[in-house]
């Protein structure tokens, strides 16, 4: 399990994280707050899934929102009665896991090839072209229910046990982000793991050791699509609707900035950027208007003074290469 | 059938309209990539900008009831105030923003994200002072609808032919900048290679400052003629545009200036024939597979990469 139990003062934060987790909405001091609550572990689950395709794999992937967004949908589909389907939310949830990974990998492929920026800027189109399929798909056929979206979704029912309140979702919530959690944990220290980190460290060097780069970025863009399907399915149950509205260009911004905040490929840094980046615009609700002209402000001044996020990677592999296209001139290249 | 096919030629000069816009606030990406292999993101953002100080200037002489309004004079005032405000901001941006993380040597990465947060700042900025509802051009009270001619049953208006126009002159300008001064001779040696420019002498940090103005001014002149011809902006117009410009550039063939003129246009002639022949809901869908398929199948573009490339083409 090395890995998996951060050390020294992270351990002791992750661990209080984890008291509040569990004992925190049974004394909270009203529902709104268990609300917060359940959207931090929404988010969590989110953020970790991107962590595996940006903090692991090393690929910047501007356009998320588009498998959340797609789980969402997929749920919305498949449990109410917009097409009269109602699976039950356990049956449903493994057809979407699946379904999102494939998309995944339908959105990975093309991009295999691109250096860094062009697939961010390849990622991003996908995901501007989910929501605006997203949107319009209501006609000749309606699908995707347009700008309307789709209401009315099923309540998941456990063991004959529907839920309705706030802290029932929590509770569920939790239990996803601590199956993300664990999930990452392990990927990390697996053979697919080492090889994700190969090629976000250097990804000529990886293909010389003999990592089959191709199937490890795709199986990176699967898992971490695969985890925005169960956020989706979550969000879509719990919110008992679905707008397209939910699934746009900020959102995925919004995500990533999770994980870079908290510190690309951290665990715990990537739970603490979802805490974050959910919780004090809650504190600071009287200055909502100003929120994102906050946010923007952070990621630059993150990418001046801390482009490593508040916590760094254990491994010492947090040090930025060079990038041959990016050469410093000579007299700045003092670096550390 | 016979409809779309009398519309076609309509929206045939609407595209071009649109693709020199597009033209020349793709050169600001182009530029930029040129010599720092960055993309900009907040380049749409500065467009957007542009347009407000158009709007700015347009509405005081209005407010100040200056007589005799003509474009002859105000359309160049309104494009000198964008240009020089909209290039003051690339080069703070500039300053602030990315040059600490290029100078660290940082990953193409880091930039990006920085240019990402810039854009949503300078957004919520202007959402924030100016107010999230559009703000409307007098386009109408500059140029009269009656100023406008009949070229081969095509009806074409005079603030058609400015914004070719205007759009037209700048290229030239910024071509002749680049190739015959000796700016822009430093210009190129710094797109080539840039250490060994700094060893030949070139002060490349002014050079990258010059060039992040001399991109940045001609989105701000993009921001005014867009505002003139769709008379209605808002806080948002800098994204999606941003996004085609960059489109453009890509197409044409980033950091090349002939190839963001050549994408900018194809483009706006895609878009004005995708609005014709299809859902006009799906012109963005239509934009963004261009963009995909050309940096999946053709990175390079249709005329190829490099800022020092351009002497050659």
């Amino acid at each position: 399990m090395r890995g998996w139990a951060p050390v020294g003062w992270q351990r002791r934060v992750a661990w209080g994280l984890g008291v509040v987790a569990v004992v925190g909405p049974l004394v909270a001091p009203n529902d709104y707050w268990i609300g917060v609550m359940t959207r931090i572990c929404l988010y969590g689950t989110l953020a970790l899934g991107l962590n595996i395709v940006v903090g692991f794999a090393g690929l910047l992937d501007l356009g998320y929102v588009a498998f959340f967004g797609i789980g969402s949908y997929l749920y919305a589909f498949l449990a109410s009665p917009h097409f009269g389907l109602h699976l039950p939310f356990f049956v449903a949830l493994p057809i979407i896991v699946v379904l999102t990974a494939f998309s995944g990998i339908l959105i990975g492929a093309p991009t295999l090839r691109l250096r860094g920026d062009y697939l961010a800027i390849v990622t991003l189109g996908f995901g501007e072209i989910t929501y605006l399929l997203l949107i319009n798909l209501d006609r000749p056929i309606n699908i995707t229910g347009g700008p309307s979206g789709i209401v009315g979704i099923d309540v998941p029912v456990l063991a004959g046990f529907a839920l309705s309140r706030n802290i029932e979702y929590y509770y569920l919530f939790l239990a996803a982000v601590a199956f993300a959690l664990f999930a990452s944990a392990r990927l990390r220290h697996s053979r697919i793991g080492w090889a994700w980190q190969a090629i976000r460290e250097d990804e000529l060097a990886a293909r010389a050791m003999g990592i089959n780069t191709t199937v490890a970025k795709l199986q990176a863009f699967a898992i971490g699509a695969s985890f925005a399907g169960i956020g989706g399915s979550f969000l879509a149950s719990w919110q008992k609707s679905v707008f397209p509205d939910n699934f746009l260009f900020t959102e995925s911004i919004n995500i990533l900035a999770m994980v870079i905040l908290g510190g690309v490929g951290n665990l715990l840094g990537v739970v603490l950027g979802a805490v974050l980046l959910v919780a004090l615009p809650e504190v600071f609700r009287d200055f909502h208007a100003y929120r994102l002209l906050v946010f923007g402000l952070m990621l630059m001044v993150l990418m001046v003074f801390r482009p490593q996020g508040l916590l760094t990677l254990e491994t010492g592999a947090a040090k930025e290469e060079p990038d041959l296209a990016a050469a410093p001139e000579p007299e700045a290249d003092a670096r550390v | 059938m016979a409809d779309v096919l009398q519309i076609l030629p309509q929206q045939l000069v609407f595209g071009l309209a649109l693709g020199t816009v597009y033209g020349l606030i793709a050169l600001g990406y182009t530029l930029v990539y040129g010599i720092l292999f960055m993309i900009n993101f907040a380049h749409g953002e500065i467009f957007m900008i542009g347009a407000y100080v158009g709007w700015w200037v347009l509405s005081w002489l209005l407010q100040a009831q200056v007589g005799g309004l003509h474009p002859v004079w105000v359309v160049p005032l309104m494009l000198v105030h964008a240009m020089l405000f909209a290039g003051l901001l690339g080069v703070l941006l500039e300053r602030f923003a990315y040059r600490p993380l290029y100078m660290r040597g940082a990953t193409r990465l880091g930039p990006l994200i920085s240019a990402i947060g810039a854009s949503i700042f300078l957004q919520n900025a202007v959402m924030l002072t100016q107010g999230a509802r559009m703000k409307v051009y007098m386009t109408s009270l500059l140029f009269p609808r009656t100023w406008r001619f009949q070229v081969a049953g095509v009806s074409v208006s005079v603030l058609v032919l400015v914004m070719v126009g205007v759009a037209a002159v700048m290229m030239w300008g910024l071509h002749l900048l680049v190739q015959r001064t000796s700016l822009g001779r430093s210009i190129r040696a710094v797109a080539e290679d840039r250490e060994m420019a700094a060893i030949m002498g070139v002060n490349i940090r002014r050079v990258i400052g010059v060039t992040f103005f001399l991109g940045s001014a001609l989105g701000g002149a993009g921001g005014v003629l867009v505002g003139l011809y769709y008379t209605q902006i808002d806080f948002f117009m800098g994204y999606s545009a941003g996004l085609k410009a960059f489109t453009a550039a890509v197409l044409g063939g980033i950091g090349n200036i002939r190839g963001a003129m050549l994408g900018g246009l194809i483009l706006g002639l895609i878009e004005s024939l995708a609005v014709t022949f299809m859902n006009p809901a799906y012109k963005d869908v239509v934009a963004f597979a261009i963009l995909i398929l050309t940096l999946v199948f053709k990175p390079t573009g249709l005329l190829g990469e490099t800022v020092s490339d351009w002497e050659k083409v």
